[in-house]
């Protein structure tokens, strides 16, 4: 605390990061609201879990078909769905179908595209002009498009949905890593590596990506967003997560055959998408501030 | 400059040629035989083979993909699995109604994300910016199909004000069916605009020149406009290239909720009968459109940034 206010003493890259993050009160927001969806995914796993599904049978997928589509009460305060599921679980049980589908996309896609642009960044020439070709191709076909072609070639399912989504990403991520490791790549520190004989993977792993992290941080916040969003589009489309799944994208597509009856079902899972991507679009706008060593006090 | 945009046209060419082969080769993976789905389910082995032969499905993937190629030169881009109609037909019938929905939301876009995007800029951390940071923000986070729903809501159920599904006939009717989806299209990519514009213009606000421009006595319009905006251009017309994208994808949601009958719904129709060749068809075409409008773009960059001009001017 004390080092805090003077400021004398030495911090690191990343704690001088967070000090600015900190101070940023909308990312702040963006934070808190993402940590709280986080443990509301893991809560729902634990009740998942320790009911033996039982909660999930009774009560989020339960129809009471008396009160089909009626509007928000005291005892369901976002109302109920046209079989009378109470909206309410249905949102909060869809949480972790877009947290899970879209982190898992945004990390493989992380991974592939990370080695494919370190490895361009780091060689050059034959190798990074064939990489990098291959990318701008990819980045020529729209992302939802191309997500679109994969999972109509492989068929609706969470998987495929989730391959298509981490391919559509790729070429984004391959791009960054690739910019980060060429401005890290021929400073001294590597050198000094190379020189105590690290061999080419080591240098990669341990030495350029650590150091080339804070672009590829904000690129997957921003890139989470985006998963989430093509994540709810597809499934709306009828090709990603199917219903009964609770999924808010699939709610909505549910919701659209009863636009004229009942207003609930069509904005509230739409709201819950609406924040998510708006959380992490603070939450990336306070990271780019905070990790942008131009704008350092 | 003829130079630059001979370089860009032929750059164009392994591009689209990559574009269409990886399209292609997903689509390739597709699970099931076509010839059953032509033929139906009581088809002979003999006959499904026969089917199988004459569509080429037996020659190996690059064959077929150097056949496609060939045919999609000629303009023939194969059958409908379905209904044996062809692809080029649909796709040539439905594209012009894509085109004027992304060129309509592109203007929404532009005419709501620019003027913010300055007004923002001059008036930085003051509460206007603030809101309207706030709310393309906001833009920017919302599901455009979402948001879609809640304007067919309001201006078609509730108000009346304007229809809700389909493409109007005759000019009026189609300016009016064309009002919510163009608006829905284009309200993320404002938000996005409208960020760009702002940062870009904060850029060159407080240059020398911008000072020197005040002090010779030029009235701030054509500060804003001639000395600001177009030195702020550049990032500006990347951000509205790279939404053109954003809208072709996105062109197949707004057309699912509108019923705007254009490449992207029909794409979609045909994912859920896995007729593969009309699939391939719409994301060939879109793809390319993509890739185009992009190499315009880059033209465009040309034009408006003197220092790529002069580049290619001293006959280099």
């Amino acid at each position: 605390m004390k080092a805090e206010k003077t400021g004398k003493q030495q911090r690191s890259l990343w704690q001088e990061a967070w000090r600015r993050f900190k101070k940023n009160k909308s990312a702040m927001i963006g934070l808190a609201f993402f940590a709280a969806l986080i443990v509301i995914a893991i809560a729902t796993l634990v009740i998942d879990f320790a009911t033996g599904n039982e909660f999930y049978q009774n009560y989020v997928i339960n129809q009471d078909l008396t009160s089909r589509l009626k509007g928000p009460s005291m005892e369901h305060i976002f109302g109920q769905d046209e079989f009378g599921r109470d909206m309410l679980l249905r949102m909060i049980w869809a949480v972790r179908y877009s947290l899970f589908m879209g982190s898992m996309s945004i990390i493989i896609s992380l991974i592939v595209g990370g080695i494919l642009g370190a490895v361009s960044g780091y060689y050059g020439k034959a190798v990074d002009g064939v990489i990098m070709r291959c990318m701008d191709i990819l980045l020529a076909i729209p992302s939802m498009l191309l997500a679109t072609a994969i999972v109509a070639a492989l068929g609706t399912s969470l998987v495929n949905v989730l391959i298509a989504i981490a391919i559509s990403y790729v070429p984004t991520f391959a791009r960054t890593v690739r910019a980060s490791v060429l401005t890290v790549k021929d400073q001294e520190f590597i050198d000094a590596a190379r020189a105590i004989g690290c061999h080419d993977g080591e240098i990669i792993f341990k030495y350029i990506i650590p150091n080339a992290m804070a672009p590829i941080i904000v690129q997957a916040t921003v890139g989470l967003a985006g998963a989430i969003l093509s994540i709810a589009g597809l499934s709306f489309l009828g090709l990603g997560i199917q219903p009964p799944t609770p999924e808010w994208g699939a709610m909505l597509s549910n919701a659209r055959t009863y636009i004229r009856d009942a207003w609930h079902v069509t904005v509230i899972p739409g709201l819950g998408i609406m924040l998510t991507i708006l959380a992490l679009n603070l939450m990336g706008d306070g990271l780019r501030d905070a990790l942008d060593p131009r704008l350092k006090d | 400059m003829h130079k630059y945009i001979l370089k860009r046209l032929l750059m164009l060419i392994p591009v689209i040629l990559g574009v269409t082969f990886i399209v292609f080769f997903i689509l390739n993976l597709s699970p099931g035989d076509p010839a059953a789905m032509i033929l139906g389910e009581q088809a002979t082995a003999e006959a499904l083979e026969m089917k199988r032969e004459e569509l080429g499905l037996n020659d190996p993937l690059l064959v077929r993909y150097f056949n496609y190629m060939k045919d999609l030169l000629r303009g023939d881009m194969g059958v409908s699995y379905r209904n044996s109609i062809s692809v080029w037909d649909q796709v040539i019938d439905r594209f012009p109604n894509t085109v004027v929905l992304a060129i309509a939301g592109i203007l929404v876009a532009l005419l709501i994300g620019i003027p913010l995007g300055i007004l923002s800029a001059k008036k930085q951390n003051t509460v206007i910016d603030n809101i309207s940071m706030v709310l393309s923000l906001i833009g920017v986070s919302m599901p455009n199909f979402w948001f879609g729903l809640l304007v067919v809501m309001l201006f078609a159920l509730k108000l009346g004000w304007l229809p809700s599904q389909g493409m109007g006939e005759g000019f009026v009717p189609l300016l009016q069916s064309l009002v919510l989806p163009a608006l829905t299209l284009g309200t993320g990519s404002a938000g996005t605009i409208a960020r760009m514009t702002r940062s870009s213009m904060l850029e060159v606000i407080r240059q020398d020149y911008i000072s020197t421009a005040r002090s010779k006595g030029v009235d701030e319009r054509t500060v804003t406009y001639q000395h600001m905006l177009r030195n702020a251009l550049i990032p500006i017309i990347t951000a509205v290239g790279l939404q053109f994208g954003t809208l072709l994808g996105g062109a197949m949601l707004t057309e699912t909720v509108f019923s705007w009958p254009g490449l992207g719904r029909l794409m979609v129709e045909n994912i859920k009968s896995k007729d593969i060749p009309m699939v391939l068809g719409c994301v060939v075409f879109l793809a390319t459109m993509f890739t185009i409008v992009n190499l315009v773009v880059d033209i465009i960059y040309a034009f408006v940034d003197p220092r790529i001009k002069s580049l290619y001017k001293k006959g280099r």
